[in-house]
């Protein structure tokens, strides 16, 4: 199987799923005894690409182009067309990034492929690779499989895949190849304009050693002083899954997930939070994790060390009662 | 300005989930359903741009017959009309042939602006509104958190991670997939339901509309994920759990 991945890199600095995603394709090489090309884009990236060709992979495919310095998902369409097209893979990989899932599906559907997207792993059987991911928030899993004839298109979740487990080229780099693509401004109709960040954070959440959360389970806004109380007495800081962010009962910098902040306290205390996969990759690496959940099969609990099915409006006054006592 | 948006309806967000072995889908005789939360964001949306510039907004489903339900809630918010893509088995669709049909119902429609949501809480392919886009060959940005619309252009405001935005400016017409949160949407009123009632919904068979069925992806199974770690809970009255807790995390943890 011949494998193309694609990474992703903002003005010279990897995004880190890139990096995941690369020891995935390397396992995935592996397992079917594939060959692996590795591809940056952009302008002005070939020290990424030395970088990338000092990991196991057959060939770094280094494309560049002025129209390339800034994303837009006509540019990124168009010359990843042409890369696939000249270097015919198989399987294409991706990082499940906020660009990747502006420009993927419009590749694979320009290509006439498919897409599987947000993969948080993959299975090598019987000949064949079955990709899994999540379906109702992470409720259930799905186990996938592309049907007809490739190219192939997957992305991986963050988090999916260990980056420090890349493995390095054996013997010394692999060849870094220029590619060519052509790219005329008519065809770009997106005029990408200044990045900025919204507003200063008053408050470092991936600083603080205990983290109170609340989501959706809370239910109103008169309820938070309750789990601000709770925090007060266990030492923490308050934060948020999205949705609660989304009403504004607490502001956008105390969310945590995929479009928040991602932390890894040493305590993170879950409190009527679902944990749908955009939460939880903002949260699983904390190093222990409580929730408390009315849903026993919240798919939180997979991800928890303790798990309290109940309600947290008489668990959370009982916990701060038992917390002031014990001080 | 007339604008299209979709809207997906999908199982209720407390609904149990059944899983029907050999089906790769759920039981869906006992459950309830709903609009997908991340198309409400979308529709008003929709509403607010018709409300500032005129025009129309017509809400597009494909589904089995329930579906129209939630057309008839976007008509109940104050969408103008409604255009239901009928199939009974839509959640056999791959994401690209959801898209190829949805394109093929409204191409004639020449909507100025189409919206979705981000992605559905059932599936979560998250494909839908960028292919679209592809297939009706127009431009797209996702993840939206302003539109600003002047002389047949937007200024839209992407959200990227971590905490960045980006403005990027965009040719009309267009596809946005929308960022939950962008706005708060808004209640029908009875006036907007008795209203509704004389709306029109138009149906297409999917069948009708020739779009091959061969897929490109295929869902074998799904079930209920495997833990990543072992769960340890924790029962009894809440003073007992509180007191066991607290006990674990100081001495077991160590953590407090």
């Amino acid at each position: 199987m011949k494998i193309l991945l694609i990474t992703e890199q903002r003005e010279g600095k990897w995004n880190k799923t890139s990096l995941e995603t690369l020891a995935a394709a390397q396992q995935i090489a592996k397992h079917t005894n594939g060959a692996l090309s590795g591809a940056v884009i952009g302008k002005g990236i070939a020290p990424l690409a030395e970088e990338l060709a000092g990991f196991q992979l057959d060939d770094v495919l280094l494309v560049e182009h002025d129209l390339l310095e800034k994303y837009t998902p006509d540019g990124f369409s168009l010359a990843l067309r042409q890369l696939i097209e000249g270097a015919k893979p198989d399987l294409v990989l991706l990082p499940h990034t906020y660009q990747v899932r502006d420009f993927a599906p419009k590749l694979a559907a320009c290509l006439g492929k498919g897409m599987i997207g947000d993969c948080i792993g993959y299975r090598h059987e019987n000949g064949r690779l079955v990709f899994v991911r999540q379906m109702f928030q992470g409720r259930t899993a799905a186990d996938v499989v592309f049907a007809g004839e490739p190219p192939w298109l997957a992305t991986f979740q963050a988090g999916a895949f260990r980056a420090d487990l890349a493995a390095k080229h054996a013997s010394s780099k692999a060849p870094v190849k220029a590619v060519r693509v052509s790219l005329a401004p008519e065809q770009i109709r997106t005029k990408p304009l200044e990045l900025f960040r919204e507003a200063k954070q008053a408050v470092d959440l991936t600083q603080a050693p205990i983290l109170v959360s609340i989501g959706r389970g809370i239910k109103a806004p008169e309820n938070i002083p309750m789990a601000e109380k709770l925090a007060k007495a266990i030492g923490g800081e308050i934060c948020a899954s999205r949705p609660i962010c989304d009403e504004g009962w607490l502001p956008m910098e105390r969310q945590i997930g995929s479009s928040g902040q991602t932390v890894a306290p040493k305590l993170y205390l879950a409190l009527g939070i679902s944990g749908a996969i955009q939460h939880v990759v903002g949260m699983k690496g904390s190093r222990t994790i409580a929730a408390i959940n009315k849903d026993q099969n919240a798919p939180i609990f997979e991800v928890a060390d303790y798990g309290i099915v109940g309600d947290l409006f008489e668990i959370v006054p009982a916990l701060i009662e038992e917390l002031e006592k014990t001080k | 300005m007339k604008i299209g948006v979709c809207v997906k309806q999908v199982p209720a967000k407390d609904a149990p989930l059944a899983i029907v072995e050999g089906a790769a889908w759920i039981r869906e005789a006992d459950i309830g359903f709903e609009t997908n939360e991340p198309d409400g964001y979308a529709l008003e949306e929709a509403l607010r741009l018709k409300e500032k510039h005129g025009g129309e907004v017509v809400a597009i489903s494909m589904g089995p017959e329930r579906a129209k339900q939630t057309i008839k809630e976007a008509l109940a918010k104050g969408a103008e009309r409604g255009i239901h893509v009928a199939d009974a088995d839509f959640h056999r669709l791959d994401p690209l042939n959801s898209a190829r049909s949805l394109a093929a119902a409204i191409h004639n429609e020449n909507f100025d602006l189409i919206l979705t949501g981000l992605q559905s809480d059932d599936q979560g392919f998250g494909q839908t509104g960028v292919l679209l886009a592809e297939l009706l060959g127009r431009p797209h940005a996702t993840i939206i958190m302003a539109i600003e619309v002047a002389d047949g252009r937007m200024k839209l405001k992407r959200e990227l991670e971590a905490g960045w935005f980006q403005w990027v400016e965009l040719p009309l017409p267009a596809v946005l997939s929308i960022q939950s949160g962008i706005n708060k949407p808004r209640y029908a009123t009875l006036k907007g339901i008795m209203a509704a009632k004389k709306k029109e919904i138009a149906t297409i068979d999917r069948k009708s509309l020739g779009v091959p069925d061969a897929p490109t992806q295929r869902v074998e199974r799904i079930y209920v994920p495997q833990k990543i770690k072992k769960t340890e809970f924790i029962s009894g009255q809440p003073k007992e759990i509180a007191a066991k807790l607290v006990e674990k995390l100081k001495h077991e943890a160590r953590v407090l």
